[in-house]
């Protein structure tokens, strides 16, 4: 599998640290959201077969976190974004 | 027809042609007391159980593939109960218990082998681990015994003991009673079982849907036509979620791969099992004499059923560091299995929100030790509606009670369990 990050192009899997699926928004603070909200954040997950929105961190090249939908069938990447609130497109 | 010398050797004498066929193949009938969803070991274990234990026959175990596609025929053959947490210890003990007995019971050798399990440990803090795990075991009246560098070398010569080693080896836990199993014959043993009692195996039916009616379950749709049923029992491993959704359920199970792999066969040289501490590896030397061992998941979620080459460089590295001689093997076979991996690490038997509905899984990488005991326990629970004992904390709303069974404290992080 080889990943292409938006800074580096595409590069090995090794180069990659995986962070999950990109799918969970965090509740609010403790007291505005309720047990279940966070049952459900921290332990329910969609598990897909199927197209997966997931984090890679680029921990051997650019340090940048990516939000990656690949299909978990057979490991095709539709689409690579920059993750976090200053890119646009994240997790879209 | 029962196994014994004399019927080797009236088949012996017949050259072996009139061996009758080990269960039937029968076509699905219109209705069932109990469907099984999944023909692996834990499911042809629990119509078994069912069975033997509590006289319920009206069952069906509907499998999408051939009996043996899935992890029971992919995985490195492990069987131990060296457990931390009470539910754990309690349970896979119990397993291994049923191992100890299984062969009679079934009246199929299934070759289990209590050649010993070890774990090296390669640092102070690790020895403290072991040596705490190790007194767990004992309090729960498991056999553990703590070893020391030179005689974990004497019990695997094969291992590299030196203190020039990458990860010098400081001592080991043994558990004496571990050992393997010849996984294939586990799910064929109890198919056979299962069926001469008089439950339905039926292969190259997959469920495709499952039909509720005023939460009570009715029956499932398969690809063979419908089926009603009474009771519906889920148990199939790495495909639990995509099932559970069938029925409204969410997990907390994410589906990975585990790779295994087999050497050219050699010579005995490894008679325990032996899992390498610094790192994820653990190996065992088959009869054939091939070198079959595993390391960690791929890491990322996965319905593939094939894994990839970083981690098979990563376990070559572990092999030729921890046993310097497998460094010139040449790997046969390589394969993988979709694990269901919960997010405690622990698994779940358990009733659900729906009447007649009831699921088992996220065995994690370590459900093949547990199939007597799954199989035992689910057959409880589906009997009586009342969880067995010795599985009463496998429950699913442990997540939101924060009663989670973490045994090495990874974490809701299912690819670190
Ligand atoms: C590489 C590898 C190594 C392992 N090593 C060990 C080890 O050393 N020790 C140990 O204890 N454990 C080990 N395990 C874990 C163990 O193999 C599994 O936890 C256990 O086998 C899972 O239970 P099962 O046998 O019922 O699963 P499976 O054999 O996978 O059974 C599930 C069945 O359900 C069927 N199914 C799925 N969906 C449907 C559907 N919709 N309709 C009908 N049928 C369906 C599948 O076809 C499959 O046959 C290993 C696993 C792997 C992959
Ligand atoms: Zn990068």
């Amino acid at each position: 599998m080889r990943i292409t990050c938006p800074w580096c192009g595409p590069r090995p899997l090794s180069e990659f640290a995986y962070g999950g699926d990109a799918g969970k928004t965090r509740p609010g603070y403790p007291g505005k959201a309720g047990p279940d909200a966070w049952m459900d954040y921290v332990y329910l997950r969609e598990n897909p077969a199927g197209r997966h929105k997931e984090y890679w961190h680029h921990s051997g090249g650019c340090r940048s976190w990516l939000v990656v939908t690949r299909d978990t069938t057979n490991h095709e990447i539709a689409k690579v974004a920059l993750a976090g609130p200053q890119a646009k497109d994240a997790g879209s | 027809m029962r196994y014994s010398l004399s019927s080797i050797l009236r088949n012996a004498a017949t050259g072996h042609k009139h061996w009758p066929k080990q269960w039937r193949q029968p076509e699905p009938k219109k209705a069932y007391d109990i469907v099984i969803v999944g023909g692996g070991g834990h499911g042809l274990a629990t119509a078994y159980y069912l069975a033997r234990n509590h006289g319920l026959t009206n069952i069906a175990v509907l499998e999408k593939g051939y009996l043996g596609n899935g992890n029971i025929g992919r995985n490195t053959t492990i069987v131990r109960s060296n457990y931390l947490c009470p539910e754990n210890g309690q349970f896979y003990e119990h397993s291994l218990k049923l191992w100890e007995g299984l062969s009679q019971d079934l009246n199929y050798n299934v070759m289990l082998s209590q050649r010993g399990v070890l774990n090296t440990f390669h640092t102070p803090a690790q020895r403290d681990a072991a040596i705490r795990r190790g007194n767990a075991m004992r309090l729960h009246g498991v056999d553990a015994v703590l070893l020391n560098r030179e005689e974990v070398k004497k019990l695997a010569p094969a291992i590299d003991c030196s203190p020039g080693a990458r990860f010098p080896v400081r001592g080991g836990l043994l558990q004496p009673r571990g050992g393997s199993v010849r996984h294939d014959a586990v799910a064929w043993g109890f198919a056979r079982g299962a069926d001469a009692r008089g439950v339905d195996i039926i292969q190259n039916c997959e469920v495709t849907g499952i039909r509720i009616e005023s939460g009570r379950v009715r029956g499932v749709e398969t690809t063979r036509g419908s089926i009603a049923a009474k009771k519906i029992a889920i148990v199939v491993a790495g495909r639990s979620t995509l099932v559970g959704n069938m029925a409204g359920l969410r997990l907390p199970i994410e589906s990975h791969v585990l790779q295994c792999f087999v050497t050219e066969p050699v010579k005995p040289i490894l008679d325990t099992v032996v899992s390498f501490g610094a790192d994820h590896f653990a190996v065992v030397q088959s009869d054939k004499g091939g070198l079959v061992f595993n390391g960690s998941l791929d890491g990322y979620n996965s319905y593939a059923q094939r894994g990839n080459m970083e981690t098979l460089e990563s376990v070559a590295a572990c092999a030729s560091s921890f046993m310097p001689c497998m460094s010139r093997l040449r790997l046969l076979r390589h394969w993988g299995g979709i694990n269901d991996m919960t997010m405690d690490g622990s698994p779940i038997i358990t009733r659900t929100p729906v009447k007649g509905l009831y699921f088992n899984g996220g065995w994690c990488y370590g459900g093949f030790k547990a199939t007597p005991a799954s199989g035992w326990t689910y057959a409880h629970l589906i009997a009586n509606d009342e969880p067995h004992e010795f599985a009463s904390g496998f429950t699913l709303s442990r997540f939101e009670t924060g009663l989670v069974i973490n045994e090495n404290g990874a974490g809701p992080q299912p690819g670190l369990h």
